[in-house]
């Protein structure tokens, strides 16, 4: 049997159309009369509830004020990847969950949107709002170009300090640049964070430039004054099943990148689908492979809807892009001709007695012309060589609260240390080893 | 239903609502638009002098916007009205005749000599008008010709006109009186002395909406500058109701008609005015925003508040609210309230704590509980009754101001301890 795979399912004028932005930016009216919502709460449980702290009814003040400028630089201060974070953050379990207005009014201020209002227009005018400090003459070297990684860089740089970040992608950006939706992340948006980031100077981005391949981290600590890694998770996890690298079996997130690298008419996808998980990844590639023109998407996870990894709203966007999503099931074994993948046997799924998941011994079928495995992704401590490395927990790096490894003048953030695997916890966290990246370098002492 | 006609100074209309003097009573096709909307009467737009109309400037209205909400104030630069005295008159004539059962008041502006109101009441006579209305408020333009504002603000003045137009003419008189002044009883007691059948107030107030922070220019701008303007719409109310309280309490005007004027957008602020003495409303701002239509919702707002209130007619509310407006030395000094916070209504913003916090009192502490939950509680020793967390809180009815039986008979500021006059 021969699979229905090709590209340009629809025409170029859907495609766009249906890869539009998810939450358009607000008009200055509509920014108005929403900022206006804000009550400008004292002691505001939104900012108690974003990961960087942002100031939000500050911000949102000054929108309402038409210092949208001023706006955009409250944001930044506390988040300097805010116009991403605008776009990404589920919201919905973040500063938007705890607004006041949940209660007052049944819908929450969207502070999402009037963040995205805010950095738009700064990068719409131009400049760069931030200054650096005196040239401490301290050099830091930055593994990874990702929101953990450029954080970092940037409030290094602010303090005064040289930065080289090495990256082994050819773009800067980490997911940002690779991994979000795309209709999250229109146009050239990532790449213009990137630069507005590096426009502070002090910084220096080597890109195709490996920890593991081409330096160690051994080489790190002996050329600079500290090192912060931010590798993010470098590796996918496997079913560990018969023909799961077959033909017609893909990582999602590598079809991911390429949907946000290559012309958007160029990707093939087949005509049904099969999608393996239950977080934001499955929800991200099997919404934008039905965008594609895929006829039929099934998203199939093998608990309930609320053990999902992917948020309500996440679902909700699936949902109502027509992906069907099948909850408890896990795939059994791989169908394949000679040809490659020809579907997935799934076995159905329960809870037992003490909430152990088994299987029920019943099967079904699902015939498929391309699977996508999202079943998530973990950080290889690979290379990092063995002499070298940090002290690791439950497979990442093990950090304190100021982001310090076990290595002496060795910080790590991101996806590649414990915590919600979120931009914007990158983004704190990169923050956050700064500054005692910072405090360790000024102060020589060791407490950082 | 209620009965909503309405009989002001012998001007008789089927509601109290009336258009006030301005653009949207500058002309047949407008106002016949607006009766048959509903409207109960209007006071044309003012008429000046025989001879070339008055030019306008381009660019004329400015506006306050607040959070979102278009037109809190308007602010306007127009003049009289610039058509012809006769087209004005001739159509005037024709929409009387065509709505006898509309209230058709006519607004007057011309110099400040008797032969020149003598003129104008005859000729205004012959459109089979209800009556006449003397604009002595309009602030801006006319003011520097020695009209409008120029005469509203000199009682003397006044008094001279409106004696003349009593003298020249059998039609009722109502004075438009302008806000840009200290005192409004003066102006009122003038129009009084000279035998005015009734007072409509508040003309514009003196503004400057906003400054351009590009060119410098005050808004409205004509080319670059700007001239004070005339305020009004729902920012003007307040200081309306006020002025119109202190005309109907004043033992010199007691009693006089007052066509009530000044920021009303709905049956409420009308029920306001008319609470406050007013026999008749205007409605300016509000018809230029949304046009005629708002009628409906006045008319019968209006209506059904009165039905549920068991009033059967406007004289049965009218004045309600005058003997509860005092002087701040006869309110009662032993009255006490006390803020009382409903904590299943809290949606926790904190508000009532920062306000009183940083305003004065210190009278709202702030907890949290083993949840997390924000918990705000009222010190009662520290609590002044001021009202301001109560103004702040945007939950309904979540804090109230509560009466507490302290005991304390009434003892006003005369009677105080602490009033070194005290006799
Ligand atoms: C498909 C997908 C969708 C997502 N959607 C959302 C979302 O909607 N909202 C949200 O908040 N979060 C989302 N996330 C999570 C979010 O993208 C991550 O939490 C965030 O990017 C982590 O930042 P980081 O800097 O730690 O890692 P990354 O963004 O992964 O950046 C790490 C960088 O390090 C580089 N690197 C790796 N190894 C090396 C090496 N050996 N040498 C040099 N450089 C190296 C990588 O190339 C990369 O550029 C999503 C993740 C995925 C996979
Ligand atoms: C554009 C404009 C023109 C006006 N022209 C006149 C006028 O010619 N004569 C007059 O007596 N009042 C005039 N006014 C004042 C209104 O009649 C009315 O007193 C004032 O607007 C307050 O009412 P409001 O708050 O309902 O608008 C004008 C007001 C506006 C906005
Ligand atoms: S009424 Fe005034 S003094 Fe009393 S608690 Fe509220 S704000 Fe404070």
């Amino acid at each position: 049997m021969s699979r229905d795979v090709k590209a340009g399912r629809l025409s170029p004028e859907k495609i766009a159309q249906n890869y539009a932005d998810l939450h358009p930016l607000l008009s200055g009216h509509e920014a108005a009369v929403e900022s206006a919502r804000c009550l400008f709460c004292f002691d505001a449980p939104c900012t108690e509830a974003c990961p960087t702290g942002i100031d939000i009814p500050g911000f949102i003040r000054k929108i309402n004020s038409g210092n949208v400028r001023g706006a955009a630089v409250t944001i930044l201060d506390s988040n300097i990847m805010g116009a991403t974070c605008a776009n990404v953050c589920p919201v919905e379990e973040l500063c938007e969950q705890v607004c006041v207005k949940n209660t007052a009014e049944h819908r929450p201020v969207s502070i999402g949107r009037l963040q995205r209002y805010a950095t738009d227009h700064l990068f719409e005018i131009g400049g760069q709002p931030f200054e650096r400090a005196e040239p401490s003459g301290k050099r830091v070297a930055v593994v990874g170009a990702g929101p953990a990684g450029l954080s970092c860089a940037h409030r290094l740089a602010m303090r005064g300090h040289e930065v080289v970040v090495f990256e082994a992608r050819e773009k800067s950006g980490g997911l940002n640049e690779y991994g979000l939706a795309a209709y999250k992340m229109t146009d050239d948006r990532a790449a213009r964070e990137v630069e507005f980031i590096l426009g502070i100077g002090g910084i220096e981005v080597r890109n195709r430039k490996a920890l593991g391949v081409d330096f160690s981290l051994k080489e790190l600590r002996r050329e600079y004054d500290a090192v912060f890694i931010g590798m993010g998770h470098n590796a996918v996890n496997h079913l560990d099943m018969d023909h799961e690298d077959d033909p017609g079996a893909h990582n999602a997130v590598d079809k991911i990148a390429a949907i946000r690298q290559q012309d958007l008419n160029d990707i093939p996808v087949g005509r049904r689908v099969v999608v393996i998980g239950g977080g934001n990844t499955a929800i991200d590639i099997a919404v934008q492979i039905k965008k594609l023109g895929a006829e039929f998407v099934t998203m199939v996870y093998r608990r309930g809807f609320a053990e999902m990894g992917a948020t309500d709203f996440e679902q909700e966007v699936a949902q109502t892009n027509g992906v069907l999503l099948k909850t408890w099931a896990t795939p059994e074994r791989i169908l394949v001709d000679d040809e490659g993948v020809t579907g997935v046997r799934f076995e159905y799924t329960q809870n037992d007695d003490r909430g152990h998941l088994v299987g029920t011994g019943e099967t079904f079928d699902l015939p498929a012309d391309q699977v996508f495995k999202a079943i998530g992704q973990h950080f290889d401590e690979n290379p990092l060589e063995a002499d070298d490395c940090p002290d690791m927990d439950r497979g990442r790096i093990l950090v304190d609260e100021n982001r310090r490894t076990s290595l002496d003048g060795v910080w790590a953030g991101g996806d590649c240390v414990a915590g919600a695997d979120l931009t914007v916890v990158a983004v704190q966290d990169g923050k956050l080893a700064a500054e005692s990246i910072h405090r360790y370098l000024t102060d020589g002492a060791a407490h950082g | 239903m209620a009965d909503l006609s309405c009989n002001i100074a012998g001007v008789r209309s089927p509601n109290p609502f009336w258009l006030a003097s301005a653009p949207p009573t500058d002309k047949q096709y407008n106002v016949e638009r607006a009766f048959e909307a509903g409207w109960g009467g209007v006071v044309w737009k003012t008429l000046g002098e025989p001879g070339p109309p008055i030019v306008n400037v381009c660019s004329r209205y400015g506006s306050v916007d607040y959070n979102g909400t278009r037109m809190m104030g308007l602010n306007n630069i127009e003049l009289i009205t610039d058509r012809p005295l006769e087209v004005n008159l001739a159509e005037i004539t024709a929409v009387k005749k065509a709505w006898p059962d509309r209230a058709m008041v006519v607004s007057l502006m011309v110099p400040c000599n008797e032969k020149a109101w003598k003129d104008i009441l005859k000729a205004v006579e012959q459109t089979g008008c209800d009556g006449v209305e003397l604009n002595f408020g309009c602030p801006h333009g006319m003011s520097e010709r020695g009209m409008g504002s120029a005469v509203g603000q000199v009682p003397e003045y006044i008094q001279d006109v409106t004696g003349w137009c009593k003298q020249h003419s059998d039609l009722p008189v109502f004075v438009k009186l302008t806000p840009n002044i200290t005192d409004i009883r003066y102006p009122a007691r003038a129009a009084n002395a000279g035998g005015a059948d009734a007072v409509s107030l508040i003309n514009t107030i003196n503004s400057i909406t906003s400054v351009n922070l590009d060119s410098f220019s005050p808004e409205p701008s004509v080319g670059g500058k700007g001239a004070h303007g005339g305020y009004c719409g729902p920012a003007v109310k307040p200081i309306a109701l006020s002025m119109v309280s202190e005309i109907a309490r004043d033992p010199e005007t007691a009693g006089l008609p007052i066509s009530g004027i000044g920021g009303i957008s709905n049956w409420r602020d009308a029920a306001e005015f008319i609470a406050l003495g007013c026999g008749s409303v205007q409605v300016c701002t509000a018809a230029m925003h949304y046009g005629f239509k708002i009628i409906d919702d006045l008319v019968d707002g209006l209506n059904n508040w009165m039905d549920d209130k068991g009033h059967a007619n406007l004289e049965a509310f009218r004045g309600k609210a005058v003997p509860n407006v005092t002087n701040w030395n006869e309110l009662d000094l032993n009255y006490k309230t006390i803020a009382s916070i409903d904590h299943d209504k809290c949606i926790e913003c904190g508000l009532c704590h920062i306000t009183c916090e940083d305003t004065s009192h210190q009278a709202i502490g702030r907890r949290k509980d083993e949840n997390g939950k924000r918990w705000y509680e009222v010190i009662e020793d520290e609590c002044v009754g001021c009202n301001l967390c109560y103004l702040v809180c945007p939950v309904e009815d979540c804090i109230t101001m509560v009466e507490v039986d302290n005991g304390k008979p009434y003892m006003n500021w005369g009677d105080h301890p602490n009033n070194p006059m005290r006799n």
